[in-house]
Order: structure tokens, then sequence, then C-alpha cells
């Protein structure tokens, strides 16, 4: 009566423990894997800003009234913006902000430098206060507040760049991938391995020469040079071809040729075949492509670094840069903003798509 | 939805009848293709930059013999992308050998043409020249005469125009300039200035006595110092009356063994005009890595470090990634999906922010990890300022960014192997250790193989990584002027060379590097080819 039931397997003493190690080693690894990123979402909400004050939970500057020289209601402020208003009149608060004594009297606008007070309320001592200047997110408001540093714009610039170069890259290799796939021509398995052969090396070794091409071609076409979100875009798409040919081949080999053959004897011409059968089939690899491409041109730094001079034209990456290589210390948090934010895009693509990502990884390593 | 759109087509049928149009159109597209490249062409020529209207000429003949013959019918739908990877990928690798046997750099950036172009600008006053001061009139036309009053002698006026030269008798001697002369009016101070900068490049006067303007002050018979002659190939001082001879040749001189100055415009006493040309200096740029001391011994560093690197990094990355993914392959370890999803998120963010960050979290005197370090009483190790240690932060960072990808791909190779080769292994009495070593690591090298070398080149190039941890430093002292840094791998010392800000661009060599580096890949993805008869795999097709 009992023996069918019990279907669980009993475990050994040795590989509960077994088990046991397992999951610390594992609870070990996210911790080594998420530190990092835990770290600087801190700093990212953290508003000491600079790296020296940062700690692991972000706190917010505790501001208490120590000392208020007319306790009770605060009077009408009535000093027009931007008025200094000296220590006898009708406001001298003395706060501590972490622990130091400081005395407020500037007023713009209804503030004390960076402390709200309001008209009217009364305060006493050790009344907290609400410092504007040390919201959880003062760091991304620098950063998307910074007309020297216009973070839109290259978020901008990068979203353009990226998804037009995908989609490019998309129509032109599904093209070629059918071509490959479907049509049998003299010289086709060569054209294929100098393909693969020349992908190999990667544009960033021809940077020189690239340089130089786009600064000429620039001279003549505008719009395709130097400087220039269509010159960059033009390097993206022209190095995206191997590597992602040889992708989609792969894919549309797997869809069975008699689909096609039997529209073709109908009298369809191979546009229609490969615009109405095709396409629709091989929808999932032109997203992975389109994807892939986008995530990669998103990410790119060291091409779009020396291609583009403006600041007005750079992509995030070249943006964040300029954060890391100058006065990377006092601009931690202010970074930790631009890094959260530049790394959604990618992280939420991976996150989403890993599935589909991993299967595409493991299918190519077992294969091999 | 296949069988929907397989009935749809018949409707759809566009032959026929449209077979002419079609042919029109497809001409007509043709035409308008090859008449934007063979103005690029052009114009590109004009400049003295034949390789690359060379590279345009190819990828247009190319696209025009697949569209016309209709044998090569299926290379049409590829000729989109193989005129984008000749233009974009072929062309610079190719140009970039080119580059490296020349001395293109500073001091050497444009072509030959180009340089005798900017050098006829330079003007000069010949002796007996007669000088003036000059006033600006223009007329409705818009175009432009100057009004000229001789230098040496105040009351000699003239009258040039574009093309016209005369003398003017009219006004009295010392009167104001006239408000109009000819159709021509004096043009006020502020409409004065702006064309007299449009006016600068112009020749006033007849051709007998061309009048050009050559400061804020001054007009005059003024000529081309710096005149080209084809005959002799060499540029002609007209002042001094010197002649500079444009050198090609290279190495060094056999009597004096002085190095040639090659590509640039030298003249008997071996001065050099101000700028020099592109000109071939044969494998000069790569005997330099054996001759020159400030490259020979960054160089070498350079090369060992960066094949060190790669193989520590792919090393590490592999067995960390194997290490995990043999934990996960356990089923019974709870909430495993979620585990993957934590353990692969490095892998998930742009490379230059995680480097950034952690680029931050060493900092020797704030970073997060240095505090750690204090706080066991233990002095933090100084990450970017000595060799050794910059050397092991960057590899532990890459450590961070790419186990997940082996874990990732050892995952599936794992999952791949059969099960029952384990059993058999147990029945045999095999230990844990035995059948990792002789089962598990055998069949998943053969898997995994050619990423561990696909990984090994990437790594080779792996620029972003080396610039976001600390831009190649700490600086190497035997490089010199020249940009070399401890953790400089060959792509990074190339791109320095090249776009190495303040220093003075050397394309030149650092092509030369590439070329390197080129070699280097070439060879290890030759041999990823032999493992894995990827040969044979290209001709594999359904």
């Amino acid at each position: 009566m009992s023996s069918p039931v019990r279907k669980r397997k009993r475990y050994s003493l040795g590989q509960n423990v077994q088990l046991a190690l397992q999951v610390i080693i594992l609870v070990a690894a996210v911790v080594f894997a998420l530190f990092p990123i835990v770290w600087v979402a801190s700093a990212a909400l953290n508003p000491a800003q600079s790296m020296v004050t940062q700690s692991i939970i972000p706190l917010l500057p505790e501001v208490r009234v120590v000392y208020a020289k007319q306790p009770g209601t605060l009077l009408q402020i009535a000093a027009p913006n931007g008025t200094r208003v000296e220590r006898s009149a009708e406001l001298v608060l003395l706060v501590e902000v972490d622990g130091k004594e400081k005395e407020l009297r500037a007023i713009k606008n209804g503030y004390v430098e960076n402390i709200r007070v309001s008209v009217g309320e009364s305060y006493a001592e050790g009344d907290a206060l609400y410092d504007i200047s040390s919201s959880y997110f003062i760091n991304f408001d620098t950063l998307l507040n910074t007309p020297r540093k216009p973070f839109l714009r290259w978020m901008f610039n990068s979203c353009v760049i990226a998804s037009l170069s995908a989609i490019i890259i998309v129509l032109i290799t599904a093209f070629s991938a059918y071509s490959f796939s479907r049509f049998r021509f003299y010289g086709r398995r060569s054209l294929l391995v100098l393909i693969l052969l020349v992908q190999v090396f990667p544009n960033l070794l021809a940077l020189v020469a690239i340089y130089l091409m786009l600064q000429q071609i620039g001279n003549h076409i505008p719009f395709l040079g130097l400087n220039t979100a269509g010159g960059l875009m033009l390097v993206y798409i022209g190095g995206g071809m191997g590597i992602n040919i040889w992708l989609m081949k792969g894919f549309f080999d797997s869809v069975p040729r008699d689909i096609d053959e039997s529209a073709l004897v109908d009298g369809a011409s191979h546009w229609q075949v490969y615009w109405y059968l095709i396409l629709p089939l091989v929808r999932p690899v032109l997203i992975v492509v389109g994807i892939l491409s986008f995530v990669g041109t998103y990410n790119e730094f060291v091409l779009a670094r020396v291609m583009l001079r403006d600041k007005d034209t750079w992509t995030l990456m070249v943006g964040l840069w300029q954060y890391i290589s100058a006065n990377f210390a006092q601009d931690w948090g202010v970074f930790g903003a631009g890094a959260i934010i530049g790394a959604l895009p990618s992280l939420a693509i991976y996150l989403m798509l890993q599935d589909q990502i991993v299967g595409g990884l493991t299918q190519g390593a077992v294969k091999g | 939805m296949n069988r929907q759109a397989t009935q749809h087509n018949p409707n759809r049928r566009i032959r026929g009848g449209s077979g002419l149009l079609r042919l029109f159109v497809t001409y007509l597209a043709l035409a308008l293709v090859d008449a934007f490249a063979v103005y690029l062409m052009y114009v590109f020529a004009a400049d003295g930059v034949i390789e690359l209207a060379v590279a345009v000429g190819v990828v247009t003949i190319g696209v025009n013999i697949i569209n016309l013959r209709q044998g090569l019918y299926a290379l049409r739908w590829i000729a989109p992308a193989l005129s984008l990877m000749v233009l974009m990928v072929v062309y610079p690798i190719v140009y970039t050998v080119y580059v490296s046997f020349t001395n293109f750099g500073d001091g050497n950036l444009l072509t030959k043409q180009q340089v005798i172009r900017i050098l006829a600008q330079e003007t000069y006053l010949p002796e007996g020249g007669n000088v003036y001061a000059w006033a600006i009139y223009a007329n409705p036309a818009g175009d432009y005469a100057l009004w000229l009053t001789d230098r040496n002698d105040d009351d000699r006026y003239y009258f040039a125009t574009l093309g016209g030269f005369e003398a003017v008798a009219s006004i009295e001697p010392g009167a104001d300039l006239p408000e109009e002369y000819q159709g021509y009016r004096l043009l006020g101070r502020k409409d004065a200035l702006q064309a007299a900068r449009k006016a600068e490049d112009l020749v006033f006067g007849s051709a007998a006595q061309p009048i050009g303007i050559a400061g804020r002050r001054e007009a005059g018979e003024f000529a081309q110092r710096l005149v080209y002659q084809p005959e002799t190939d060499a540029i002609l001082d007209m002042q001094s009356a010197s002649l500079y001879r444009a050198v090609y040749e290279y190495g060094r001189d056999e009597t004096t063994g002085e190095p040639h100055k090659t590509g640039q415009f030298v003249n008997g006493q071996g001065k050099t005009l101000r700028t020099g040309f592109i000109a071939g200096i044969g494998t000069q740029n790569f005997s330099s890595f054996i001759e020159r001391d400030d490259i020979r011994g960054p160089l070498l560093r350079i090369f060992l470090w960066t094949i060190s690197f790669s193989l520590a990094s792919v090393f590490s990355t592999f067995a960390l990634g194997l290490f995990f993914a043999l934990i996960m392959q356990n089923q019974r370890i709870p909430m495993r999906k979620v585990f993957r999803t934590l353990l692969i998120i490095p892998w998930a963010i742009p490379g230059l922010i995680s480097v950034a960050v952690w680029r931050g979290m060493l900092n020797e005197n704030l970073g997060v990890i240095s505090n750690i370090i204090r706080a066991f009483g233990l002095e933090p190790p100084p990450f970017f300022i000595d060799p050794g240690w910059a050397k092991l932060g960057i590899l532990l960072v890459n450590l961070w960014l790419g186990y997940p990808y082996f874990m990732l791909v050892c995952s599936g190779a794992l999952a791949a192997i059969p099960t029952d080769m384990y059993e058999a292994a147990e029945v045999d009495g095999a230990g844990w250790w035995r059948k990792f070593r002789d089962l598990t690591l055998p069949l998943l090298l053969v898997a995994v193989g050619p990423l561990l070398i696909a990984s090994f080149t990437f790594n080779f190039n792996n620029f972003t990584i080396i610039e976001a941890y600390d831009e190649g430093g700490p600086p190497m002292k035997e490089a010199g002027n020249l940009p070399a840094g401890h953790t400089d791998i060959l792509i990074s010392y190339a791109f320095r060379l090249a776009f190495g800000s303040g220093r003075g661009s050397d394309f030149g060599l650092a092509s030369a590097i590439t070329i390197v580096i080129f070699a280097m890949v070439a060879c290890v993805t030759l041999l990823q080819y032999r493992l894995t008869k990827g040969w044979e795999e290209t001709s594999e097709n359904v």
C-alpha cells in the first residue's frame, strides 16, 4: 500500500551536503556578479555624488534646525529672487547638515540656499528641514540637466543610430541570405567562405583607413562624412554584414525548400516567394539579428569616439566616457545615474530574450 | 498563413506585359547609380585619392555586371551586402596594408597634389613690383574691383577690375576716393571687410598686370611663390630661385648615412618646404620595430602582454563559467532559473559601463574594494599605478565580464552529453574526478573548443576593456615620446600611435602594427578551422 505512492527519491546525507555547498557557492557567485551593479546603483541614488562619501545604502543628509533666531513663525520672506538677506533681516536659521553647523541667510525664490523653508510655517529647534539638493534623484537630475553634457541628446543619437543600423542590416542581410540559401550559382561556396574570412578582421583594426575614408567622403557627401550619424552608421552597417549573413542563412536553410519550389512552379516570382512566403517564416531570426545588431551598435564605443567629434553628435557611450575620463571620482554619482539609464536597454533586451539568445549560443556550441 | 499566401500569389503576378517597363526602370536606376559613382570617382581622383576612386569604380563595375547579366541573377540579391563589404571592410583592410608602407602621419598628411595646391597659394612680391594701397568697390552684379593708390607716388591712381587695369587721371591728387566709378560703388567699412575676405583669392587686373590683395593695406603685383614644375617634379621658389626636389627614395644615404627626407620637397642645401606629402617608405615602418629603441622594447612587452592577457582571460573565464555550469547541472538546486538569470547579468551590461564601474570600485584611495581591504588592516594594492597590479585588475574585471558567456555555452554543451555514458563510467567505478577528466572535459572541449579560440581572438582585440580600465596606463618609460602603457595591448597601442592626442599621429606605424595583428588573427583563425573542419561545414546545406 505504501510503496507505489512513494515516488520521491531519498537522498543521502552526502548529496544533501553537496547541494548545500552548491547553493552556498551560487549565492557567493551571485554576490560577485551583482555587487558592482548594486554598488553603482547605490552611487546613483546617493546625493553625496562623489566617491568619497558613498555608502552602500544611500543616506540623505539630515538637516535640522538647531537654532532659530526668531523661534516661532517664520516671517514673510519678501525678498525678490536672488537677494541676499542679511543677518539682521527676518530669517536666520542655524541648521545642522551632517553634523556641521551652517548658518543660512541667502534667500532664493523661497529657498534658503538648498533648504526649502515655507513661508508662514513655524520652525523650532530640532525640526527637520527638507534639503532640495539631497533628493535620491539629484544625480539623475544633474545628469539630465547639464547643458554642457547633453545626456538625453546622446541617448537619442544612440537609439537612432542603433535602430536604423539594425533595420538596414536586417534588410540587406536577409536578401543575401535568401540568395545563398535558395540559389545555386557558381562561386557560391567560395563567396560564403570569403565573407566569413573577411569578417574575422574586426573593422576596429582598419580604424585609420575608415577614418580617412569618411573624411574623404564627407568632403563631397556631407551627411556621410566624419562627425555625422550617417557616416558612423555606414561603418556599422558595413561591418555587420558577414556574420549576420551567416546567421540568417543558417535559419533560411531550415525552412523546407518544397514550400517555395511549389510556389515557383505555380508561377510566383522569386520576389513574391521571398516576400510572402519566406520572410514570415524566418521572422524569429530577423528579430534576433536585429536585436543583436541593435545591442552591439548601442554598446559600441571606440569607432564612435573616433568618428564623432562634436558633442551634439556623440552617442551615449562616447558621452559617458566623458564622465569616466575626467573627474571620475567627483562625478561618480552622476556617472552612476548615466550608467543605470545607459545599461537599461541592453539589460532589458538580454533578460527578456535570454532563452532565445542562450538557445542560439548553445545550439552553435553543440553543433560546432 | 502560408497557404493563404500561396494562393494569393497568382493574383499578384507582375510578370509578362510589364517586362519592358521593368527593364527600363532597371536601366534607369543603374544609370543614376553609375552617374553618381562617376561623379564620386572624379572628385576623389581630383583630390588625389586615387585608391578610393578605384574602390568606388570596382564596386560600380561589379554592380553593373551583376545587374546586366541574366546569369548572375542570384548575385543581385547579394549585391548590396557585397558592395558594402567591399567598401567598408575589404577596402579599409587593403588600404591599411598600403598605409603601412608609407610615411602617412603628422607632417605628411596630404597627397602630393593636395600639397602642391596648398603651396601654390603662397605669394611673394617680386623685385620691382608695384605696391598699392587699396579700397574695394562692387558693382550691382556683385563683381568686385579695386581702387589702387601707388605707394611710391601718392598721386597716381589705378582701377583694377576682374580682367581690366587702367590708370585713373580724372581726380585731383589728394582728393577723397570717388563714391562711384565706372558703375562700381565704393563699399562702406562693414561691407568692405566682408568683400575683402571674398576677394582675397581673386586676381584682379589684366593678364599683363595681375593684382592681388596681400594684406589689409597692401595690394600689388604679387606672384605665385612656389611653382610646381611637372617636368622636373620639383617646386621652384621664385623668390630665392632655389629648386625643391620631391624626394621619394627611402632608407639612408649611402655616403652620409643620413636618412632620406622621404615625402618632402628638399633643395640643394637640404632645406625642406613646410608641408610634406604621403610617400612610400618601403618596409621602414616594419624595420623600425627592431631598429628604433623607443619601439622595440615596448612593442615586445606589449606583444607578450597581449598574448598572456588573451590566454589568461580565456582560461579564467572558461574555468569559472564551466565551474558554475557544473554546479547548475544539479536539478535539485532551488530557483535554478533565477540563479542563471542573475549570473548572466554582467554579460548583459555594456562593456564600457561595467569596466568603468570596476574602475571606480578599484580606485586606490576612494574605491569600495580598497576600503574593504583597508578595513581588514591591509594596504590596498595599487591597482592603477603598479603595472603588475594593473594587469591583475584587468584580468579580474575581464573574468567578471566574460564568465557568463562560458557558463551559458558550457551548460548547453553539458546537457548534450548523454547520461548513460556517466552511468557506464560509474559502473566501471570511476570517481568524479576521473569522470570529469576523461569524460566531461574531452567531450566538452570538442563542442566548446572553437568558441575558446574565438574568445581568444576577441580578447586579442579587446580594446574597450583596456581603454576603459586605465587607457593603457601606467605609462612605459622606455617608449620616450611615443605613447605606450604597461597594460596596452597591440590594438590599443596602434590606436594610440594613430590617434594619441597631443603626441602626433603616425598612421604608417600604426598600420604596420595592425598588419601584425591581422597576421596573428589570420593564423589563429586558420587553426580554428583546422580544428573544427569549418571548411567542410560551409559546403553543407539543405
